[in-house]
C-alpha cells in the first residue's frame, strides 16, 4: 500500500501547475467533443453535469457508468496528458518565469479560464454553479479578513452583500432598463456592460458605509460584542430592505441587465483574490494578525490598532458588496430573504472549513462547499445532516480548518518543478 | 506625576529625568508600581497629575501607538509576541508607522510598495543579526526556546528606531547563561546605538552591573535615587528591599 502510494506520488511530482492546467484542458476539450458519445456507451441519459455526484445520488444503477466516465474523460487524461507534457510545461513555465511573473499570471490565467469555460460550456446548470461558486470565493475570502486574519467575529456579511446587491442593481436597472419600478431606461442599455464594474465599486462602497456604522462603535470593544452588534446589522437590513417599497420590498428586485457573464464574474473574482491577497502579504496587512494576536504589543509597537481594524472591516465589507452585486446579476433577481441566517451559516461554513487566515484556505472551502452543496442536492434534507457533520470533523481535527496559516505565495506556486 | 486605580494611589509623585545614552534602572519590591510607570510612560495608561515629555515634546494623553511612534521603544514583562508570526514578520511589523506607501500600495502591488518592504525587510534582517537570531528569522515565534524569544522582543523594539527603550524586568525567568548573553545585548545596543535606556530589574545584579543611577520605588513612590553602591548602602532600600537578601 505504501510502496503505490509512493509510486504515484513519485510519478507526478516534477509536473509543475501549467501541466495540470494543460491536462485539465484536453480533458474539457475531449469531453466537449466526445462527451455525449461517451456517455452514451457507457448508459448514462446525458453528460453528468457535476463530476457524476448527481447521477450517482438519483439513479445508483448508473454508478459504475458515471464512475467509469469521471475516469475516462478527467482523471486518466489529466494524469496522462500533465505527465506526458510536464518536460515541455516546466520548460515554458521556466521561460514565462525568466520573462516576467505577470506574463506567467497571465498566461496561467488564461488557461484556468478556457477551462472553465469549455466545461461550463455543457450546460447552463454548469454556468451558473460556476459563477456562483466564484462568488462565493470572494465572499468568504473577505469574510476570512475579519474572522481570519483580523480575529474577530463577524456576523455580518450576508448583510453587506444585500446592501452591495440592492444598491448595484438599483444603478443598473435605474440606468439601463425599462423598468415598471423605476421607469424608463435613461441610458442606452449599449453602455450597460462598460457602466456594470461601476455599479459594482458603488455597490461596494455602499456596503462599506454600512460598515462603518458598525465598525465606529463596536471596535471601542472586542469579542463578542461585536459578533451581536454584527448580526443584529444583518437583520436590520433585512428588514429595512424588506420595508423599503422603492426597490419592490419583500417582493424583491428582478429585471437587472444581463451583464454578468462568466469573463466577468472571473475577472472580479481574480481582482478580488489579488488585491486581498496582497494586503494580507503588507506589513500593513499583517499588522491584522498582530491586533488579533496581541492588541496592546500592537499598539505599543507603533500600530495604530483603531484605523487597522476599521480599514480592514471596511474593505472586507466592499468586497461583500462587490460579491453581492454581482449576485444579484447573475440570478437577475434578488429579494431580501436570501441575506438572511441561511446565507450566514453558508459563507461563516465555508470560512472554518477552508481554513482561517489563509487565501488558499478560502477558496478551498468556497469551491468545496459549493460543489458538495450542489452535488449533494439529490439527498435533499438529508444534505443538511451530511455537511455539518463533516463540518464537525474538521473542527475535530483540524480547529482552525483544512489549510489554515498558509500564504498564498504565487511565485512557489506557479514555478517550474525540477525533479529529484 | 502621579496616578490613581479606584482610590488607590499606584504611582505617587514620580519624577524622572533620562538624558540621552543614559542607562537608568528602576527596582522595587513586587507591586511597587514599576510596570505601572512604564504603563504610563507609554501611554497605556494616562496620568491623573503630572506630565510626559519626550524630547521637548508633551505626549500626555497621546495613543500608545503615537508615543512609540515618536521614539519609545519597550518590552513586556511577559513575552507579548504575536504566536501566529514569523521572527521577522515581528520586527518588520515595528516599521508599521514608518512606511508610506499607503493603502493603495498594500492593495495594488505597487513598485513603491515594493521597494519599501525590501527596505524594511534588510533593515529587520540586519538586527536579528545584531541579536545573533537572523537563522531563526522564518521561525513562528511560539516555537522559540524563551531566550530567543526574548531577543525577538527586543530586536522588535529597536526596528523602530526608538530613542529611549525600556526594558521591562528583560531578564525575567532566564538562566544564568541566558542572562550574562542578555546583559551583553544591552550593552552592546546601548553602544552600537546610543539611545537611552531605562530598565526594571528584580534581579540586583543586573541592575548593579548596568546602570550608572537607580530609583527604588517602594509603595508606588521613590525611596532613593542614587548610584549603585549609594543604593546598595542606603538603609531605607535595604529595609524595603534588600533586606531579605542582605540577611542571607
Amino acid at each position: 500500500m505504501k510502496t503505490l502510494k509512493g509510486k504515484i506520488r513519485n510519478t507526478f511530482t516534477g509536473i509543475p501547475l501549467l501541466g495540470w492546467l494543460i491536462g485539465a484542458l484536453m480533458a474539457v476539450v475531449l469531453e466537449h467533443f466526445f462527451g455525449d458519445v461517451l456517455s452514451d456507451i457507457l448508459g448514462l441519459p446525458k453528460i453528468p453535469v457535476l463530476f457524476g455526484f448527481v447521477i450517482m445520488l438519483k439513479k445508483p444503477l448508473l454508478i459504475p457508468g458515471a464512475l467509469g466516465y469521471v475516469l475516462l474523460t478527467y482523471l486518466i487524461p489529466v494524469g496522462v496528458i500533465a505527465k506526458v507534457s510536464a518536460p515541455v510545461a516546466n520548460r515554458l513555465a521556466e521561460k514565462f518565469f525568466d520573462l516576467s511573473l505577470t506574463l506567467t499570471v497571465l498566461l496561467h490565467l488564461m488557461f484556468i479560464y478556457a477551462i472553465l469555460h469549455l466545461w461550463s460550456d455543457v450546460s447552463a446548470y454548469r454556468v451558473l454553479t460556476l459563477k456562483l461558486t466564484l462568488i462565493a470565493i470572494m465572499v468568504t475570502l473577505s469574510l476570512n479578513v475579519v474572522n481570519g486574519y483580523m480575529g474577530e467575529f463577524s456576523c455580518s456579511h450576508p448583510g453587506f452583500m444585500a446592501l452591495g446587491a440592492y444598491a448595484a442593481s438599483t444603478v443598473t436597472v435605474v440606468l439601463f432598463v425599462n423598468d415598471k419600478l423605476f421607469g424608463p431606461a435613461l441610458l442606452t442599455p449599449v453602455l450597460g456592460p462598460f457602466m456594470f464594474p461601476i455599479a459594482l465599486i458603488i455597490g461596494g462602497c455602499v456596503a462599506a458605509l454600512g460598515a462603518l456604522a458598525i465598525a465606529v462603535p463596536s471596535f471601542r470593544t472586542r469579542g463578542d460584542y461585536l459578533a451581536i452588534i454584527s448580526l443584529a446589522f444583518m437583520f436590520i437590513v433585512k428588514s429595512m430592505i424588506e420595508n423599503l417599497e422603492v426597490v419592490g420590498g419583500p417582493r424583491g428586485l428582478s429585471n437587472q441587465p444581463d451583464v454578468a457573464n462568466l469573463p466577468t464574474v472571473f475577472m472580479w473574482t481574480v481582482a478580488c483574490i489579488w488585491i486581498i491577497n496582497n494586503f494580507v502579504r503588507s506589513t500593513l496587512g499583517k499588522a491584522l494578525n498582530a491586533v488579533r494576536d496581541d492588541e496592546m504589543a500592537a499598539n505599543s509597537m507603533t500600530v495604530d490598532t483603531r484605523r487597522t481594524k476599521i480599514i480592514a472591516f471596511l474593505f472586507a465589507a466592499f468586497w461583500a458588496g462587490v460579491a453581492g452585486g454581482l449576485f444579484a446579476h447573475v440570478l437577475r433577481y434578488v429579494n431580501p430573504g436570501t441575506f438572511g441566517l441561511q446565507k450566514l451559516a453558508e459563507v461563516l461554513a465555508m470560512v472554518y472549513f477552508g481554513g482561517l487566515n489563509s487565501v488558499y484556505g478560502s477558496i478551498v472551502g468556497a469551491v468545496s462547499l459549493s460543489l458538495l452543496g450542489e452535488a449533494l442536492r439529490p439527498l435533499e434534507i438529508f444534505k443538511w445532516i451530511f455537511i455539518p457533520l463533516l463540518l464537525i470533523l474538521v473542527m475535530i481535527f483540524r480547529p482552525t480548518g483544512l489549510i489554515a496559516f498558509k500564504e498564498f505565495n504565487v511565485k512557489n506556486l506557479l514555478k517550474p518543478k525540477k525533479r529529484n | 506625576m502621579s496616578h490613581d486605580f479606584g482610590g488607590l494611589r499606584a504611582v505617587n509623585n514620580y519624577d524622572l529625568e533620562i538624558e540621552g545614552g543614559q542607562i537608568r534602572g528602576l527596582i522595587g519590591p513586587n507591586g511597587a508600581g514599576k510596570t505601572t510607570i512604564f504603563n504610563l510612560i507609554t501611554g497605556i495608561y494616562k496620568p491623573t497629575e503630572g506630565e510626559i515629555i519626550l524630547g521637548g515634546k508633551r505626549i500626555t494623553g497621546l495613543q500608545p501607538h503615537r508615543v512609540a511612534s515618536m521614539g519609545l521603544g519597550r518590552t513586556f514583562q511577559n513575552l507579548q509576541l504575536w504566536r501566529h508570526m514569523t521572527v521577522h514578520e515581528h520586527v518588520k511589523m515595528a516599521r508599521y508607522s514608518k512606511i508610506t506607501y499607503g493603502l493603495i500600495g498594500a492593495f495594488f502591488g505597487t513598485p513603491k510598495r515594493n521597494r519599501e518592504e525590501e527596505e524594511i525587510d534588510k533593515k529587520a534582517y540586519a538586527l536579528l543579526e545584531m541579536m545573533g537570531i537572523h537563522h531563526l528569522a522564518d521561525q513562528i515565534v511560539i516555537n522559540l526556546p524563551y531566550g530567543d524569544q526574548r531577543r525577538v522582543e527586543m530586536a522588535r523594539a529597536l526596528a523602530m528606531d526608538p530613542k529611549i527603550l525600556l526594558l521591562d524586568e528583560p531578564t525575567a525567568g532566564m538562566n544564568p547563561e541566558e542572562l550574562i548573553q542578555m546583559m551583553a545585548i544591552i550593552r552592546q545596543v546601548h553602544k552600537e546605538l546610543g539611545l537611552a535606556i531605562f530598565l526594571i530589574e528584580h534581579r540586583l545584579k543586573v541592575v548593579m552591573e548596568l546602570c550608572e543611577i537607580i530609583q527604588t520605588l517602594d509603595f508606588g513612590r521613590v525611596i532613593a535615587e542614587g548610584t549603585p553602591e549609594e543604593i546598595q548602602n542606603n538603609p531605607k532600600v535595604i529595609d524595603a528591599y534588600l533586606g531579605r537578601e542582605a540577611l542571607d
